[in-house]
């Protein structure tokens, strides 16, 4: 269980780590630096479960991979949004930060509302209500079942995708 | 069968290759830059395997040239290290990686190209299918040499009519973003095509092509045809066209009815007829990018420069998109003509369109930017504001200190062409 971090539509990249705050590879340090002009006390009041609930076209612009990276090492458990950006789904994905795409749940939380999300299944608990999030497809699913990209190639090798294409 | 993307995998794999399907497939480049290559390398050497091939891949400083901070030093030192230590010879800081892929030859039509960066939707242009990734998935194509893609639907958009005076390419890429919403081709491939495309020369075509992923687009594409073949020289421009397409959606932009077009703050698809948004100050005006640091979108700011100067209050940067745009700068006179009229000129690269290094604005402050983005922060402070806008634009705008129209100006004086002045 952790707490709802509610955003709005077109959550760009550029808000989720500006340029000047991404010249690292080191996750904490991204994580320090995660909405740090967009909402400056995310990275100090985030505690690890707490879920970002967003709209549409969450993580928009830059392909920066720092950004995923930033929210995982925050300490979100996952980001429920109406849509996302294919860029940043993709490498949300690959780096094993649990992302579930869900049009129902947008209108139905606020801030600090306590919530569970199971990933595999895509159940969304909050507020006494339940929601369902779409199924990943097969690809995701297969990334998230091995826990990275890297960690899919590394044991399987293309013929992981390729089996499931 | 099927649409430029589809045409594409098609004669990639060898099979027919329909949107929808899931497909790995070989790629011909995998470029990343400086921001981008380091998190690569250490996704690549998690995988501990040897490179595929290091002369189809490419590193670019750009983004932050030369490097502004020692964090950003030791960003590039990794990349350098990392090119040393495996052969990768294709190391450049000369311009824009965007940029730089089409003019060293790395983009051709039919080819597919991933770079991670987003905007290496612009390759599309040339008739190659490029889309932009994060750096681990370009670390595994560092390592195989492939990536897995689901082919996407196509949207068709056709560009009809000319271009009236003060219009350009970018007028016409924002239209569409304007009716199609930022995510309007989210995980889809876009055609532009058009007796209006057919007519524009490549560089403009990098410009639609560069935007379509300010829209959502995976890929945009153009037909490649004598413009290409000009561009390229015959050897690499193949036969290619959409043969009987099925289109998710067709969408039509008449260009002769059109006006300047500003996507306002602080999102891409917030877009205004220039006339709605004439006369607001400005801070600061950015010409370049890889929408529009070109050689043609410089001719058209010196054209308004010429003879004249910039507004006191404005800050104006131009920052061409390479060295050989800059150089070809030099030759016919514009760096002079912009240094004469008060702007400030940069090393090629990237620029203060990403807030990382000159040209950061300040709260409060306002810029109108040639480039791709303007969401808060994207240039520095998030309580300043971009307006995004076509080089005539920005050209005027620079010389009022405030958003004015190129068509009240006189016409432009001629560029002197050639040097020698």
């Amino acid at each position: 269980m952790g707490r709802v971090f509610k955003f709005g539509d077109g959550i760009s990249t550029d808000a989720i780590i500006p340029g000047r705050f991404n010249v690292t590879t080191d996750a904490t340090a991204l994580g320090k630096a995660c909405f740090i002009e967009a909402r400056p006390d995310f990275a100090t009041t985030v505690q690890a479960g707490d879920v970002i609930v967003a709209g549409r076209n969450f993580g928009c612009g830059s392909s920066r991979e720092h950004a995923p990276v930033a929210i995982k090492a925050a300490g979100i458990h996952a980001v429920v949004a109406q849509s996302f950006a294919r860029i940043f789904y993709r490498n949300a994905i690959n780096i094993g930060l649990a992302v579930v795409q869900c049009e129902a749940i947008y209108g139905a939380v606020q801030d600090g509302d306590p919530i569970s999300v199971d990933v595999r299944s895509g159940r969304i608990d909050v507020n006494g209500k339940m929601f369902t999030g779409e199924t990943p497809g097969p690809v995701a699913t297969a990334i998230m079942e091995a826990g990275t990209l890297i960690d899919l190639i590394k044991t399987r090798g293309w013929a992981a995708i390729e089996e499931v294409s | 069968m099927g649409t430029l993307t589809e045409e594409i995998f098609t004669r990639r794999l060898g099979r027919p290759i329909h949107a929808g399907e899931i497909v790995v497939a070989p790629v011909d480049y995998a470029m990343a830059h400086d921001v981008t290559g380091p998190l690569a390398i250490e996704a690549f050497r998690q995988l501990e395997v040897p490179i595929w091939d290091p002369d189809r891949v490419i590193f670019v400083f750009d983004h932050i040239l030369p490097a502004n901070t020692v964090a950003a030093a030791g960003l590039h030192r990794q990349v350098r290290e990392f090119a040393a230590e495996f052969g990768v010879k294709h190391v450049f800081q000369e311009g824009i990686c965007h940029q730089l892929m089409v003019e060293k030859g790395f983009v051709r039509p039919g080819g597919i190209v991933v770079g991670a960066d987003s905007h290496s939707t612009t390759y599309g242009a040339l008739g190659c299918f490029s889309a932009g990734f994060g750096s681990t998935d370009i670390a595994v194509t560092f390592a195989t040499g492939r990536t897995w893609f689901r082919v996407p639907e196509t949207i068709r958009i056709d560009l009809r009519g000319g271009l009236p005076p003060g219009v350009f390419p970018k007028d016409l890429a924002l239209q569409v973003i304007r009716r199609l919403g930022a995510e309007g081709a989210n995980y889809l491939a876009v055609e532009w095509g058009g007796e209006a495309v057919e007519a524009m020369s490549v560089d403009d075509r990098l410009t639609l092509a560069n935007l379509t992923v300010d829209f959502g687009g995976k890929a945009g594409l153009c037909e490649p045809d004598e413009h290409t073949r000009a561009y390229l020289g015959d050897a690499g421009v193949i036969d290619l066209h959409p043969v009987q397409p099925e289109y998710r959606q067709l969408v039509e932009v008449d260009a002769e009815t059109l006006e300047p077009q500003i996507a306002c703050p602080p999102a891409i698809d917030n877009v205004r007829d220039l006339s709605e948004v004439e006369g607001t100050h400005l801070d600061e005006v950015f010409v370049g990018s890889c929408t529009n640091g070109r050689i043609e979108d410089l001719a058209i700011v010196a054209g308004y420069f010429e003879g004249r100067q910039v507004h006191p209050g404005t800050r104006t940067i131009v920052v061409p998109a390479s060295k050989k745009v800059y150089m070809e700068a030099l030759a016919r006179g514009y760096i002079q003509t912009f240094m004469e009229a008060g702007a400030l000129v940069m090393n090629a690269g990237c620029g203060p369109c990403l807030g990382r290094q000159h040209g950061v604005l300040g709260p409060g402050e306002r810029a109108l930017s040639t480039s791709n983005r303007n969401y808060a922060g994207r240039m520095g402070s998030a309580q300043a504001e971009i307006y995004l806008a076509n080089p005539a634009v920005a050209a005027a705008s620079a010389l009022a200190g405030e958003i004015a129209d190129p068509r009240l100006l006189p016409p432009p004086q001629p560029s002197p062409q050639g040097g020698g002045r």
